[in-house]
């Protein structure tokens, strides 16, 4: 089996897929917990209190108006300097760990950013959808449960598609502090062996990863919400990421 | 304890705001070297890929499908590392010694210019596509040669429609250039993390650098809504 | 404009081989491991490396220039013909002489483990004792070789600069780190590595280790080597390389 592949992906191969497997955790755990914070920071946002939205405008303009990386080397070196504070609270074992860390960076970055998604997605919807439920007597939380969520989550779809790509992207920084994830240990085999072509090999990958992901993701909207469409438009089609964030960017 | 550590900031050989500073500055010019790559060859990209022939549009559809898709970390890797290889490897067939290299910052210019221009093409071709077939008709009409017509029909208009994807593509270049720190850039975040290195203040030194990033995004939104504001004058929808 | 392309380029080709007097060197270093290449706080290049190179390029007749390079890419910056050699402790070993040619070694020091001083769970630095432990090392060293070598059953972390492993190792995310002894000590004796202390000194393993540092050079340049080789051998003799040691250290560095 190993005869045919050259030789850096025999010695490095299962290295590289290991990498592979971390950027996924990497990513779908952020990905996660970043949804229910940014449902919770989307909410502070469209709130009536100006403490409350105030704080979260600038919760959201400081996740994205900054560095990841920069963001990241002050949670895992920052926060680690008062590893003495954190081990009397309990925290230590948590913050300890690289992954962890990572991952919490990833997890408040991409919330900012999801945040402004939910926030667009259920600003989109025309009012009359919440009259409509109020007349039918449902409380607001009903509305938004039954009625609201359901379709800007539609609205929402190709944006989080979008933040998902970038997401990936974006989780390479995490090598910098010793993540093994796939660029981590792409630059373990290439500072072990000199051989450059482990890097294509890794953007091979990356890009394996991204364009899946982004058919899937295109053939998901367009099947879910062919409801909106006329018959034929393909609009949602050969959508490219990048394309929606325009939107999702005004803050 | 407080003034100590503000102390740090001072300007002169005890702190390190001069370096700080002297950080900022590669970083905006990273920025504003990059920018107009982006621009430009992000517009070539994005009439190639509106193109009918399939010579222009299939290998710009690969080179954007490609710098979108991958993470810009490892662009740079390749770009930094690659091209000194294949630079040197293509020099050295013909002379002993080298005549150029490629330092970080064009290596960043190069790997960041790319994934710019592929990401400012998805913004020209959507605001290409916005500009309504009518003028183009009537630019036909008028007898305007095809530059006469870009110039002044489809630029000015490309621009209104572009801008606001624009201005946000250049808060992600300003963002990205914080990568260019890794393969040794003296940028701000460099310098940022060399200031932590040698007074072991990690949490207040990135703390100062993020304050320093956002001030800078902030101040960038402005401009850019301000530009916004012009270029939406005297056209209602 | 391709013929000007041409003449310009052939110009360029031209005026560019040294004078037949001074050798024109380009030194690789890394600038970030005290006491050996490291940066004072005014932005100068100095440690015991640089000293020694200077020494050799004044014994070898050379103007020699430094080129700071991070640690992780400074022998493919040495194969894209950044710099002609590099002077960075790299320690001469089998693997790297593979890609790249070296010269004899300038000195030879042994690793060790450094720990922070309030952990007293740790005496002996033995495999058995790290069982489970995390190992914090430069990456693309010797000393990250060795660690997983030898210590196979405690993680090791990988950072680009020794000043990140000790961010970790004073913040208690890596339980003991491992590098060479000069370079612990040089730490620990200063306020920053007040926190730590030296665990216990490794024995060093040839193989792994190799024969201590030497300098790189691109593969095929023997003649450099040599001219290195015998401009070392100069400084031994004549006294430079006693007077630049005394300098930092109080005891040989060379070795046997």
């Amino acid at each position: 089996m190993t005869d045919w592949l050259p030789s850096i992906l025999a010695e490095h191969g299962d290295d590289l897929i290991d990498g592979f497997l971390i950027t996924l955790q990497l990513v779908i755990i952020s990905m996660l917990f970043g949804i229910v914070l940014g449902a919770i920071i989307a909410r502070g946002r469209m709130s009536k209190n100006k403490a409350v939205a105030g704080l979260a405008w600038f919760y959201v303009a400081l996740f994205r108006g900054t560095p990841l990386l920069a963001q990241l080397y002050l949670i895992y070196y920052g926060l680690g300097q008062f590893s003495g504070f954190w081990r009397d609270v309990g925290l230590w074992g948590f913050l300890r760990d690289p992954f962890n860390c990572a991952v919490l960076s990833f997890t408040l970055n991409t919330a900012a950013y999801q945040a402004e998604i939910f926030r667009g997605a259920v600003q989109a919807l025309p009012k009359g959808q919440w009259e409509g439920g109020a007349a039918l007597g449902m409380s607001r939380f009903m509305v938004f449960r039954k009625i609201v969520l359901p379709q800007a989550t539609l609205y929402a779809l190709r944006p989080w598609g979008n933040e998902l790509i970038l997401m990936i992207k974006g989780s390479a920084v995490a090598s910098v502090v010793t993540v093994y994830d796939l660029l981590g240990e792409t630059r373990l085999a290439y500072s072990d062996t000199f051989r450059f072509d482990v890097y294509f090999y890794a953007a091979g990958l990356y890009l394996i990863l991204v364009e899946t992901l982004r058919r899937v993701w295109n053939a998901l909207e367009q099947r879910l919400t062919r409801h909106l469409r006329r018959e034929d438009d393909n609009s949602a089609k050969n959508a490219a990421p990048g394309a929606g964030t325009a939107a999702a960017a005004q803050l | 304890m407080d003034d100590s550590l503000l102390g740090l900031l001072r300007f002169g050989p005890d702190g390190w705001g001069d370096e700080l500073l002297a950080g900022l500055q590669i970083t905006v010019a990273l920025a504003l070297a990059t920018a107009p790559i982006g621009l430009v060859l992000g517009f070539i990209l994005a009439l190639a890929r509106r193109s009918e022939r399939a010579m222009a549009r299939v290998p710009a559809t690969i080179f954007t499908t490609v710098f979108k898709g991958l993470p810009e970390l490892i662009t740079l890797f390749i770009v930094y590392y690659g091209s000194s290889l294949a630079l040197a490897w293509l020099l050295g067939l013909f002379f002993d010694e080298p005549i150029f290299e490629i330092s970080s910052f064009v290596a960043g210019m190069v790997a960041l210019g790319a994934v710019s221009a592929s990401f400012a093409s998805e913004v020209f071709m959507g605001a290409l596509a916005g500009i309504p077939r009518g003028q183009l008709e009537a630019a036909d009409a008028l007898g305007l040669s095809r530059w006469a017509r870009m110039r002044n029909v489809i630029l000015p208009q490309v621009m209104r429609l572009a801008l606001p994807g624009l201005g946000n593509l250049w808060l992600v270049l300003l963002k990205d250039t914080a990568l260019v720190s890794v393969i040794a850039l003296p940028d701000l975040l460099r310098r940022t993390f060399i200031a932590v290195g040698s007074t072991k203040e990690p949490f207040f030194f990135f703390t100062v650098a993020i304050v320093i990033y956002f001030t800078i995004s902030m101040l960038s939104m402005a401009v850019f809504q301000l530009l916004e504001a012009r270029y939406a004058r005297g056209y209602s929808k | 404009m391709t013929r000007f392309l041409i003449a310009a380029a052939l110009a360029a080709g031209i005026a560019l081989p040294a004078s037949a007097e001074q050798m024109q060197l380009r030194i690789g270093t890394e600038g970030a491991y005290p006491p050996f290449n490291y940066f004072d706080s005014d932005n100068n290049l100095i440690g015991f490396d640089i000293d020694i190179a200077k020494a050799l390029c004044a014994e070898m007749n050379a103007e020699c220039e430094f080129i700071t390079q991070d640690w992780d890419g400074i022998i493919p910056a040495l194969m894209a013909n950044k710099f002609d050699a590099i002077i960075a402790s790299m320690s001469i070993t089998a693997e790297r002489d593979e890609v790249v040619d070296f010269s004899k070694k300038y000195y030879n020091t042994p690793p060790a483990l450094a720990k922070a001083k309030d952990r007293d769970d740790l005496t002996t630095g033995t495999a058995e004792e790290l069982d489970g432990m995390i190992i914090g090392a430069q990456s693309a060293t010797t000393h990250a070789n060795f660690a997983e070598q030898y210590y196979p059953d405690s993680e090791l972390r990988r950072y680009g600069t020794p000043e990140e492993y000790k961010l970790d190792l004073a913040n208690g995310r890596v339980d003991v780190v491992i590098d060479d002894i000069v370079v612990l000590s040089d730490w620990l004796a200063s306020e920053d590595g007040a926190c730590c202390e030296i665990l216990v000194p490794l024995t060093p393993d040839p193989e792994i280790n190799g024969a201590g540092a030497g300098i790189a050079v691109r593969e095929g340049e023997t003649e450099l080597a040599e001219k290195f080789n015998a401009a070392i051998e100069a400084i031994r003799a004549d006294g430079t390389y006693a007077e630049i040691q005394a300098k930092y250290f109080d005891f040989d560095v060379y070795g046997d």
